[in-house]
């Protein structure tokens, strides 16, 4: 290739050698190049292929806005698919693909379907595409994604780290080019604390790719002296490669610093990005202008370039753009790059500007064609010539390997309309300026259609000390010295129609809208702006139409007749430019999601071999398996007789607890449940049941009275935290005047349930005090000594499986001894310790209910406890709703037992239950089975239902249907409680 | 919505600290009647412009506040602890 670098000029390091591949050749750059200039030094100007029509594509821009240069970067887990090569970093060992092509990028198949352009106009698939249905997704959907596409995700781990922060300062500026350096050193030099970024690997800005000089000093030089002072400054943080990508409420700005994307090996205790959250007391918007192509035939030609790009290769990169350069202007800016190019010595055949009353004074060697425009380039991989038409109609052909455009400046105005505020179209600037409300927001610089650097500086240093001012800093504008050689480009009038074009002309690069397709879309009533984006894919992809779309609605004016004012834009939203999900996500991935809950009897259950499962957050011990047993419900059906027979232990203590204290704890807890509290006796613990204000159940568990003042309340393992946040919203809330106070106390107590015939035999044994039926009967909730004295724990006589149990409660780091301590005293009894799963075949069997059953549109009578809601109490929560006339009808769905008339046939939860005889469908479900199990007590599989008047359908026989797998069981309806339903074993 | 919320025990901190409840209605006495709780417990206003909602600290103090946002900008004019009284819209 022959290279296209400079002999001298640009913010290289010449001495450095970066070697990287392309497409796996081997290429060289050096330090300070983008990927984008180091393959235009070396000559490469066919870089991609385009979405659609997979035409060749070359490097447009020199920034965020690239439509192009799309490239994959980097192997395995580190892969990264539409990387803009011209704001990626070049780095020793970088590797980049280009993307859309098969098998090559200079021979592209795909390439054919610019042949059949004529059919894939706007709309085309809405049109094409359209029958039969069935096709869409074995044959048209495949195609048109094998077709048309950009890069692909990996399916690996991305090994890099990232990481999320926030960030507080008195002064954000975004964009670090002369007004937002000039504003930083204003109010830094004050004291203020300052935040600038910018999401170029330099500060500087406009000002990297300037010829003028300031104060004497180059541009870059200048720039570089400021950004080396605002460095030195304690209060001030310079970020570069850094994004600010949306402006949010509360004037917080999110950005992401690419912190190790410019390195071959990131360090791996650094992260590769970080995510900055800032909250700014203000904030300043220096982020300059895009400037706009120019919709001629063959526009996207390799060779065809933004001029202000081309003057940053020219001048920052020391980069030529060919042999043979003509430049398309609307405004003056193209006479600073012809000036540029003419000093490096580059050849600059023709100036055409499209302007018969251009004022410039260009005293330059290159043809001045004054009223002209450029109708169509020609070329296929590469520009070969421009086709002009003059003012009086005649063309001519000329040879040029690289081609300029300037049509005109936009502001880049993207985060001052994310809350919401809309642009204001101005005809003076030919451009979309920013809202006129913009809430705090200050903007300063090209951004405000301000032109020329001496403006720029003085705009932005103004802006800069006036907010350090307001925030009581003594700041002075920072004065930058006399400006030479800068060339104003004072706005234009937009050119969006270009005469006499004849090949493809492009609007939006990245999707392939042409000209004639927005045509269309207005022919065809899709001329809103909104429509005409979805009709055309105009401003869609990775880009968003930075560059398009200002021109797309130009053109639709244009179409419609209307001022661009009145088709107006579409919303702009964060982000500005594409973020990775690694930035998003930070290090909550993988161990780090979520957190994981352990109880502490986790390690004790595992010593003894359980069997986990993950209930929300937390781990379980689901059973515990012994040698020989070949399936789980070899282990359950054991620990389920076992309990039954002997004595089982089990873990509890992921129940929520909240202690509940205070001189007004009982009316609290009076109010908060639907059954009576107030007068539960010291030492005595209660069911309760916790209902929402609309009458539904909400929460049930048991609640102990330890002493006057003093409960201890389990609520069920899913809801503690919500079951406590609703406590406080009564007690801060609703009643204030209670003398209440609340404290979780879920992590601070491990509890164990012992449980089974042999249960108090067992537990004698350790418990100092006297545990007789007598002594420590029923519902019995006291602080017991253990071991002889050597701890203290709560013992509450409570029983979810209709044994004789109890719960033990001990101060958590504690638990796993006591346990093993049970584990020996029941050694001679036969304990063992059981899971959660026989846990839920006891409770089954025992006919109690948990949040299965419990489902959010259940009432007290649905489930049999109709007696526990007061009648007598005036007030608790939910008591006003429960005489709705829905919720006191008769046939509401009741709770009920369900079993198999064969018991060797079984059922599954969540099947339906239908009247026999009836047809398997769902018009004829009467309710559906909430938990089910296998009942070695019983002695087949038995089930819990919620049924249509259930509980006066004791003995029925009925149908469970499962429509989904198209099981039926004929099955008997029955009372819920499977297991010694007179309750004689509680009492033992 | 907004991206910072002022507690007034703990100063500005980010909403995801935070849990809202919905609207800053004041409980109707037990023997309102069903309409006046039907009201409370189902119907909503909603209103653009100023809007009082009960958000939870949940991360934070654990304290319920009553915040004043604006439904339009989402600018939060103010908050305070929820047993200081709720407005006389609110009542």
């Amino acid at each position: 290739m022959t290279s296209y670098r400079l002999p001298k000029g640009g913010l290289i390091d010449r001495q450095s050698r970066l070697g990287f591949s392309f497409d796996g050749q081997s290429v060289t750059g050096h330090a300070g190049d983008t990927l984008a200039s180091a393959l235009l030094a070396n000559g490469r100007q066919l870089v991609g292929r385009s979405f659609k029509y997979h035409r060749p594509r070359g490097i447009l821009t020199a920034g965020a806005a690239e439509p192009n240069a799309l490239m994959t970067i980097g192997s395995g887990g580190r892969t990264e698919a539409n990387t803009r090569a011209t704001m990626q970093d070049l780095y020793d060992g970088l590797e980049a693909r280009s993307q859309n092509r098969w098998p090559s990028l200079d021979f592209d198949i795909g390439s054919l379907n610019g042949l059949l352009s004529p059919f894939l106009a706007a709309g085309f698939y809405y049109k094409t595409f359209m029958w039969p249905a069935k096709l869409w997704e074995g044959l048209y959907e495949p195609f048109i994604r094998r077709a048309a596409g950009l890069g692909k995700a990996t399916y690996e781990a991305d090994p890099d780290r990232y990481e999320k922060r926030w960030a507080h300062c008195d002064l954000l500026v975004i964009g670090a080019g002369p007004a937002g350096l000039a504003a930083a050193l204003s109010a830094g030099r004050a004291g203020a604390r300052v935040i600038i970024l910018d999401e170029h690997s330099l500060a500087g800005g406009s000002l990297l790719s300037e010829a003028a000089t300031i104060g004497g000093e180059s541009a870059p030089a200048f720039a570089k002296r400021l950004a080396d002072e605002l460095e030195t400054l304690p209060n001030v943080r310079v970020l570069t490669r850094t994004t600010a990508f949306g402006w949010y409420d509360g004037n917080v700005v999110g950005a992401v610093e690419r912190a190790q994307k410019h390195v071959r090996h990131p360090d791996p205790n650094k992260p590769v990005e970080r995510m900055w959250r800032i909250v700014a007391k203000k904030a300043l918007l220096a982020t300059g202008t895009e400037e706009r192509p120019l919709v001629f035939g063959g526009n996207d030609i390799p060779g065809v370039m933004i001029a202000g790009a081309m003057r940053c290769y020219l001048n920052r990169f020391a980069v030529a753009p060919g042999q043979r350069t003509a430049i398309f202007t609307t405004n003056d800016s193209g006479y600073a790059l012809a000036r540029d190019l003419e000093a490096a010595g580059v050849q600059l055949t023709a100036i055409i500007d499209s302007r018969a009353e251009s004022q410039f004074v260009y005293t330059g060697k290159a043809r001045l064609l004054k009223g002209a425009v450029v109708s169509d380039a020609k070329g296929g991989k590469a520009l070969s010539s421009v086709n002009v038409t003059a003012a009086n109609g005649a063309t001519e052909a000329i040879a040029v390997d690289a081609l300029a455009m300037s049509g005109g400046f936009s502001p880049i105005i993207h985060l001052a309309c994310h809350r919401g505020g809309k642009p204001q179209w101005s005809d003076v600037h030919g451009a979309f300026m920013a809202p006129s409300e913009t809430r705090g927001l200050v903007l300063a610089g090209a951004v405000t259609g301000t032109t020329g650097l001496s403006a720029s500086f003085a705009e932005g240093a103004a802006r800069g000390a006036t907010m350090a001012q307001d925030l009581g800093f003594a700041a002075q504008p920072f004065d930058a010295g006399p400006v030479d050689g800068d060339i104003v480009a004072s706005p234009a009038s937009p050119l969006w129609n270009i005469r006499g074009v004849k090949g493809k002309a492009f609007v939006d690069f990245q999707n392939d809208v042409g000209r004639k397709d927005l045509g269309l879309a207005v022919q065809e009533g899709y001329g809103d702006v909104e429509l005409a984006k979805r009709y055309t894919t105009s401003g869609m992809a990775t880009d968003q139409g930075k560059l398009s779309n200002v021109t797309a609605i130009g053109l639709l004016a244009e179409a419609r007749g209307v001022s661009p004012a009145e088709v107006g834009t579409t919303t702009f939203r964060p982000f500005y430019t594409p973020i990775s999900f690694g930035a998003l996500t930070g290090p909550h991935h993988g161990h780090h999601f979520q957190p994981v809950r352990k109880s502490p009897l986790h390690d004790w259950a595992k010593k003894h071999g359980a069997v986990f499962v993950e209930t929300g957050l937390w781990y379980r011990s689901s059973w515990f398996p012994r040698a020989g047993e070949t399936s789980w419900r070899q282990s359950v059906d054991r620990e389920v007789l076992n309990v039954r027979t002997n004595v089982g232990i089990c873990d509890v203590s992921m129940l929520g607890k909240i202690e509940v204290c205070g001189k007004d704890a009982a009316e609290f807890l009076n109010r908060v449940y639907s059954n009576a509290f107030l007068k539960l006796p010291v030492g005595k613990a209660r069911y309760g049941l916790m209902l929402r204000e609309d009458g539904f159940i909400y929460d049930d568990g048991t609640t102990s009275r330890l002493a006057d003042d003093r409960f201890f309340m389990t609520t069920t393992t899913a809801y503690a935290a919500g079951v406590m946040t609703h406590l406080e919203f009564c007690a801060q809330g609703l009643w204030p005047e209670l003398d209440v106070r609340l404290a979780s106390v879920t992590d601070q107590w491990g509890q164990m349930s012992v449980v089974g015939p042999k249960a108090r035999a067992t537990l004698q044994a350790i418990v100092d005090g006297d545990i007789s039926d007598t002594a420590f009967p029923f519902l019995a909730a006291k602080e017991v000594s253990l071991f002889g004295g050597r701890l203290h724990g709560r013992l509450f006589r409570i029983s979810f499986s209709g044994e004789l149990a109890y719960e033990l409660a001990v101060p958590a780091g504690y638990c796993e001894s006591v346990a093993d301590g049970v584990l020996q005293a029941g050694k001679e009894h036969g304990i063992q310790p059981y899971g959660v799963e026989a846990l839920s075949v006891l409770r089954i069997e025992k006919g109690h209910v948990t949040h299965n059953e419990i489902n959010g549109t259940v009432i007290p009578s649905d489930l049999g406890f109709a007696k526990m809601v007061s009648t007598a109490k005036p007030d608790f929560i939910g008591k006003a709703m429960l005489g709705r006339e829905g919720l006191v009808a008769q046939d509401r769905p009741s709770l009920v037992g369900v079993v198999p008339l064969d018991p060797t046939t079984t059922f599954r939860t969540g099947s339906h239950i239908l009247a026999k005889g009836a047809a398997q469908t769902l018009e004829n479900d009467q309710g559906y089975v909430s938990s089910s199990a296998f009942s070695p007590h019983v002695g087949s599989t038995i089930g819990l239902a919620l049924v249509k008047s259930g509980h006066a359908r004791h003995g029925e026989e009925v149908v469970v249907w499962n429509g989904l797998s198209k099981e039926f069981t004929v099955a008997r309806l029955c009372n819920p409680v499977f297991f010694d339903p007179a309750n004689e074993k509680l009492h033992v | 919505m907004a991206s910072l919320i002022p507690c007034p025990h703990c100063g500005s901190r980010p909403k995801e600290e935070f849990t809202v409840k919905g609207a800053a209605l004041a409980r109707p006495a037990p023997d309102a009647g069903t309409a006046a709780w039907i009201d409370y417990v189902y119907l909503r206003d909603n209103p653009r412009g100023a809007y009082e909602e009960y958000w939870h600290h949940t991360s934070g103090c654990r304290r319920w506040l009553v915040v004043s946002r604006n439904t339009a900008t989402h600018e939060i004019s103010g908050s305070r602890d929820v047993v200081l009284k709720l407005s006389a819209e609110a009542l």
